[in-house]
């Protein structure tokens, strides 16, 4: 089975985020990108898939600074194939146009499944998961946190609010949106992904012409006031501690 | 040519209407009473009349059939493909959740619609409609021009109020025919019920809850013996329950629990739309979080920047004297 994993790359929440001069967009010139977090279990589930069942896991990004130690790293915990789209994206392209870049190179390399974060958090015109299913005309279901493969389909489960979960029948070829991989994404040693960077091959692809989408029109960007209803407790641990303690016993929680 | 009507596409799992649905007829309602358009419910169901019945708006188009007892995107795709593509409404509302997001990414393809997600807020003035969106874990907010004629919206909770969206008056009703569905390649096969676990948190009056703060699994003990000295359960975010670090069933937000405690006690979690919708019934949350810009500061009552691994160990045992005397 062919498995593509196509990723991306957001804000690390960890940073400080800054709006950029003009209001409307995040300012990314000195900004961390890591790993969409959801793409990483999509391609933990796609290693997943290949030791269960066999096959080939191909993953797929654009062009960044920060992508080949990405796709270095996939490239040590067993991925196949690193596509790399090459050009110049704006950091902050959209997913409609990031399923245009994304199709072609999906279409050469025909894939029995997509799977990819069912989210990211900068997603402002939805998840990519959809968009690429129906770029390619193939299924989609989202928010799935475990797949089986049995003859040209995956019973998938689907979360619902609540923890309830639909389990799914879905003909192959198919996008996935994974919420969750059976097993947390795995731990790779530095070492490894150093002997990646010297043996793995990132295969360049030309980046598809990118037609304008009826997206939404951006007027301001800005940061919510923080702590706005929260009354702040400051001090060391101990002072803290007695203050909580105080605001328990005037509560009422014991 | 497009109208200033509002549909909210109704959200229903085994015969229950979703919350996020009310909401959005909320959000509707304002807008159609600045716009002067129409506000209608879409409910596609093996049972839409029963369903009709209770919801806030001016008209229900129902779609009644066997095959949509359970939600199946690609017949909900193409029927409101159909509705969409011949009626043009300026809005179509969707829960930015496990269905809506499956179903609006694949409408603004087949339609060329945009669409805009992670919306908290839609207000309408001078004819032209305004969103606010929430992106980046709730730490920016995004304000812009919802685009003409006809635009998709995926809506978190957190602005409008479910018992806004309801009605005792029933609304009428028009059918929408079942179109040919042959060659569908998904289908249901059945469902899996949430884990019981040791404990219904949905229930319990204190609940200590922990997200990526707390680092490691060796660390959760501390959250533990704080849950213990406090009498409350412990509890989670999304990360530490993909971890593997507690069951399924401690799992408070979208896609686990919503608690209602009397103490909401969340240590080292940043405070994601995704969570905050499920803490928000809470009487008092408290958020310790070493990050002063964390948006869960935004939901609590108190708070404070104390690393948890350092404030953790000295209240417990506070609590514990506290307790004693």
């Amino acid at each position: 089975m062919k498995i593509a994993v196509p990723i991306k790359l957001v804000p690390d929440l960890v940073e400080e985020l800054s709006i950029d001069a003009g209001g409307t967009s995040l300012d990314y010139a000195w900004m961390r990108l890591k790993l969409n977090e959801l793409d990483d279990h999509a391609v933990e589930e796609g290693l997943l898939l290949k030791e269960r069942y066999g096959g080939e896991v191909a993953v797929i990004a654009l062009n960044d600074e920060c992508i080949d130690e990405v796709l270095f790293t996939a490239s040590a915990k067993g991925i196949d194939r690193l596509v790399k789209v090459s050009g110049d994206p704006p950091r902050d392209i959209n997913n409609h146009s990031l399923m245009q870049l994304f199709v072609p190179v999906l279409q050469e390399l025909q894939p029995d499944l997509v799977i990819t974060g069912v989210q990211a958090h900068n997603d402002l015109d939805g998840p990519i998961g959809p968009l690429l299913a129906e770029g390619l005309g193939y299924s989609y279901v989202g928010y799935v946190s475990g797949i089986a493969v049995e003859d040209g389909s995956v019973t998938v489960k689907k979360e619902f609010p609540g923890g309830l979960i639909a389990e799914m029948c879905v003909k192959l070829p198919a996008v996935l949106g994974i919420q969750a991989a059976e097993h947390p994404p795995r731990y790779i040693a530095y070492s490894k992904i150093r002997q990646a960077m010297k043996t793995a091959l990132i295969e360049d692809c030309p980046a598809a012409a990118i037609q304008p989408t009826p997206g939404a029109v951006i007027e301001r960007m800005f940061q919510p006031t923080a702590g706005a209803t929260a009354e702040m407790i400051e001090g060391s641990p101990e002072i803290v501690a007695d203050q909580l303690v105080k605001l328990f016993k005037e509560l009422g929680i014991f | 040519m497009a109208t200033m009507d509002v549909y909210v596409v109704v959200e229903h799992v085994r015969g229950q209407i979703a919350e996020i649905s009310y909401m959005l007829l909320a959000a509707g309602r304002q807008l159609t009473e600045k716009t002067g358009g129409s506000l209608a419910a879409v409910v596609l169901s093996s049972h839409s009349q029963e369903m009709a019945e209770g919801l806030g708006a001016d008209r229900v188009l129902c779609c009644d059939h066997p095959s949509l007892v359970d939600f199946n995107p690609e017949i909900f795709q193409q029927i409101l493909t159909g509705v969409i593509q011949a009626r043009q409404p300026r809005l179509v509302l969707f829960g930015d959740t496990s269905t809506g997001a499956d179903l609006a990414g694949s409408l603004s393809m087949r339609l060329g619609c945009p669409l805009i997600s992670s919306c908290r807020k839609l207000t309408a003035q001078d004819g032209k409609v305004t969103f606010t969106s929430q992106i980046c874990g709730g730490k920016i907010m995004v304000e812009g021009q919802v685009p003409e004629p006809v635009a998709l919206v995926a809506m978190i909770p957190g602005e409008y109020k479910a018992e806004a969206g309801q009605s005792d008056t029933i609304p009428a009703v028009e059918w929408l025919p079942f179109p040919d569905v042959s060659g569908l390649r998904t289908g249901v096969m059945g469902y899996i019920e949430p884990e019981a676990g040791d404990v219904d948190i949905s229930k319990e009056e204190i609940v200590v809850s922990v997200g990526r703060g707390i680092q490691n699994q060796d660390n959760m003990e501390l959250a533990q013996d704080l849950a213990d000295a406090l009498g409350g359960v412990l509890a989670a975010s999304r990360p530490i329950i993909d971890q593997g670090w507690l069951p399924t069933s401690r799992l408070v937000g979208k896609s686990g629990k919503k608690v209602r405690p009397k103490l909401y006690l969340a240590l080292g979690i940043s405070g994601a739309p995704e969570h905050v919708e499920a803490v928000g019934d809470s009487e008092v949350v408290i958020a310790v979080n070493t990050d002063p810009e964390a948006p869960i500061f935004s939901v609590a009552r108190y708070g404070t920047t104390v690393d948890l691994l350092d404030l953790a160990p000295v209240l417990a045992e506070k609590i514990h004297l506290a307790k004693s005397s």
